[in-house]
């Protein structure tokens, strides 16, 4: 040491990592970047296999001991029943337009995480044991043999994915990333390797209803507390309705919303809008304690889960002799209902198709789902008249919009929010047009990575969305960033308090609430959230 | 003040060489594609790193301390988040700007006046890679606190769902 050259000292210190190819480059399971293992009781609910304590930090998985055995026959399975999956498999040329799309690439700077690799992990396995060309060539064919550290690698690596489907839009052969990395969490939980922030809501959800595990009786408790609030804010009393049989329609809503800030100011929001168009146009509108969760982490674990949780909706619309569903602002729900549930747990032909009896307008696109989407029905009403907005009142925001990943690029919707969010307060900025719309960048928390453990996973993977805020911030003094997803409600607070601290987060029907001319109000001079309301702050003293 | 004189004249190559060995912490797909795309929504890393410049004229100047943080919070903001870059990785790209400058001017440096401008300047170096220190570490605290705050507030409803928090007044319980 003491005859070495401050040079030759410089020169000892390694700047780059070694750049061998994703193959040969081993991975190391990082803190910070991955969720705590299902807990053995959740596991168990659902009368899943494996249920054990495992830390994935640790050398032995305490997997069973034909687990390859279990992993390859679980990847056949599904490769003779999911035709999508098998050409997911087959078609990928390696492009690469799908590399540098993904928020967790980006973010994490991991090469890992660009979908084309994260496809390839699983993707080699299936040349190696599936494919002519990967038994006969091997690894020169990009195949590679099934060994505990690529199941950890894949574990590490599908488990950095929300499903988004962003990576999808670019890709010219549609190649859905997002279904791979289903498949893959189906095969984890052949094994028992579901992560706790899946298993344990899915588990409260098969048992009481509702992802919090929240019993009736507790989220009753909590729907009064909320009429409280509402009263002391608006000086009018609303009286939600429980499991109100032959109601006109079935309100389904992520139960988050119930129990989590900022959420709970969009909770308040429904109620008051239901209150409002009870009073002024008959229209009945029923929660339900049983069906008492829009979101479906069943969903992030199989398609045999996501069935069963998402039953409840249908059961409920039918007991309770509703015309059809309305929900509420969710993301991933979204997915499932828009795109599984009618051949999942349908048809639904008890129910009619959705028509807004208010203005009259069919919602052609739930024809067969029978569910609308809040954001949808609100615009309707909007644009009809039919909802006395003052926009004023929310004149201290200055908004823009996170389209949710699963309401845009799962269901096409872009153009409702916004009408909504146009039409209750004055001032909306876009972000710039490739973070936005079908191209919008994730959360960085969806699909069931919104722990707390992951918290470098989610605060690099929403990098990119963080950043497109903090420049609308910058550029036109955005304070409010505006979503329709209750996860989002849970994850951008965090999120922005990381990267742009100035901008707060709300969900839309908060600020229709706060924009609504309720019959019999009082005086208004707070919001929803007991803020001054602008202009209005000597209102009280009249 | 020689040596100042030849860092402002080759500034920009010399940011542009520090830029690359920043950017070459990362693995060689990552770097590659950070170094090559250039909208700023579509590689945000990747913009953050305009502020070297800004930096590098801080180390010629009087080296403002609040200037300095703000030119390094978005560059380590993103870094304090990244497992895939060690600590030290982190804010190791400070000290690259010595490898960079000393492999620049080998020439000049034999001049031993010069190379005792060398040895004033990489003090500041020193002393910014210090700073940086500071911005890692409140970054990282940050990541913690959030850490904790969700933990907390999740534990704190849980009580209160379950009616086990009473509300007492200003003054205290009455007892």
């Amino acid at each position: 040491m003491a005859n070495l050259k401050p040079d030759e000292l410089i020169a000892r210190i390694d700047y780059t990592p070694p750049s061998t190819g994703w193959m040969d480059t081993p991975t190391v399971i990082r803190a910070g970047m991955f969720c705590y293992a299902a807990k053995p009781p959740s596991v168990e609910t659902l009368g899943l296999p494996y249920a054990r304590e495992w830390n994935p930090l640790d050398d032995d998985w305490k997997l069973p001991a034909n687990w390859k055995e279990i992993v390859l026959e679980g990847l056949r399975d599904r490769l003779e029943r999911f035709r999508s999956f098998k050409v997911f498999m087959d078609i990928c040329v390696r492009c690469g337009a799908c590399a540098d799309k993904c928020h967790f690439f980006i973010g994490t700077g991991d090469p890992k995480n660009m979908p084309v690799v994260r496809a390839e992990l699983l993707r080699s396995v299936y040349r190696n044991d599936f494919t002519k060309a990967g038994k006969i060539l091997g690894k020169l064919a990009g195949a590679r043999e099934l060994t505990l550290d690529v199941l950890k690698e894949w574990w590490y690596y599908f488990f950095q994915c929300t499903e988004c489907r962003r990576c999808s839009v670019f890709c010219p052969y549609g190649i859905d990333t997002a279904e791979i990395t289903m498949m893959a969490r189906e095969i984890f939980n052949l094994l028992g390797l579901n992560i706790d922030w899946i298993a344990t809501p899915v588990s409260n959800c098969y048992k009481t209803g509702n992802h919090m595990g929240i019993q009736p009786h507790a989220f009753k408790d909590m729907m009064d507390f909320f009429v409280d609030e509402i009263e002391e804010v608006t000086g009018v009393r609303v009286e939600p309705q429980f499991n109100k049989k032959g109601a006109d329609i079935l309100f389904i809503t992520p139960s988050g919303d119930v129990f989590g800030d900022p959420g709970t100011f969009t909770a308040m929001g429904y109620m008051i809008l239901h209150h409002y168009l009870k009073v002024n146009y008959g229209l009945s509108i029923t929660w339900s304690t049983y069906a008492s969760e829009g979101g479906n982490f069943g969903f992030f674990t199989s398609n045999e889960v996501m069935k069963r949780l998402n039953a409840k909706m249908y059961a409920e619309a039918k007991r309770l002799g509703v015309k059809w569903i309305l929900g509420g602002e969710c993301g991933h729900m979204w997915r499932v209902i828009n795109q599984y549930m009618a051949t999942m747990n349908g048809p639904a032909d008890f129910l009619e198709e959705p028509v807004n009896p208010i203005t009259g307008t069919k919602f052609e696109n739930a024809k067969v789902t029978k569910m609308v989407h809040i954001a949808e029905f609100t615009a309707d009403l909007i644009k009809h008249g039919k909802l006395n907005l003052d926009p004023k009142r929310n004149d201290h925001l200055k908004v823009t919009f996170h389209d949710s990943c699963n309401t845009s690029r799962g269901m096409g919707m872009f153009d409702e929010p916004r009408y909504v969010i146009k039409n209750v307060c004055n001032n909306f900025y876009d972000m710039p047009i490739n973070c936005i719309r079908e191209q919008t960048f994730c959360c960085g928390s969806g699909s069931g990575l919104n722990a707390s453990e992951d918290m470098e996973l989610r605060l690099s993977g929403g990098l990119p969305r963080a950043n497109a805020v903090k420049y609308v911030h910058e550029k036109h003094g955005v304070n409010m960033l505006a979503c329709v997803c209750a996860i989002d409600r849970a994850v951008l607070p965090p999120l922005m308090q990381y990267w742009v601290p100035e901008v707060d987060v709300t969900g839309l029907h908060e600020m229709v609430a706060n924009a609504l001319i309720i019959p019999g109000e009082k005086k208004k001079t707070v919001n929803l959230r007991g803020e001054d309301l602008p202009g209005m702050e000597d209102e009280a003293d009249e | 003040m020689r040596l100042d004189n030849l860092l402002k004249r080759n500034k920009d190559a010399i940011v542009k060489k520090w830029l690359s060995l920043a950017i070459d912490a990362y693995p060689a797909d990552t770097s590659k594609f950070i170094k090559s795309q250039k909208d700023p929504f579509a590689n945000p890393v990747g913009n953050t790193f305009s502020n070297l410049g800004p930096l590098f004229d801080e180390l010629l100047n009087e080296m403002d301390y609040k200037s300095i943080t703000s030119y390094l919070y978005p560059i380590i903001r993103v870094r304090a988040v990244q497992p895939i870059l060690s600590s030290s990785q982190s804010i190791g790209f400070i000290l690259s700007l010595k490898k960079v400058i000393r492999e620049s001017f080998k020439k000049e440096f034999s001049d031993n006046d010069i190379l005792k401008e060398l040895l004033v300047f990489e003090l500041k170096i020193d002393e910014l890679a210090l700073i940086a220190f500071d911005v890692y570490m409140k970054c990282r605290e940050q990541v913690y606190e959030i850490k904790a705050n969700e933990e907390r507030n999740r534990t704190f409803r849980a009580f209160e769902r379950a009616g086990l928090l009473a509300e007492t007044s200003a003054d205290g319980p009455s007892l």
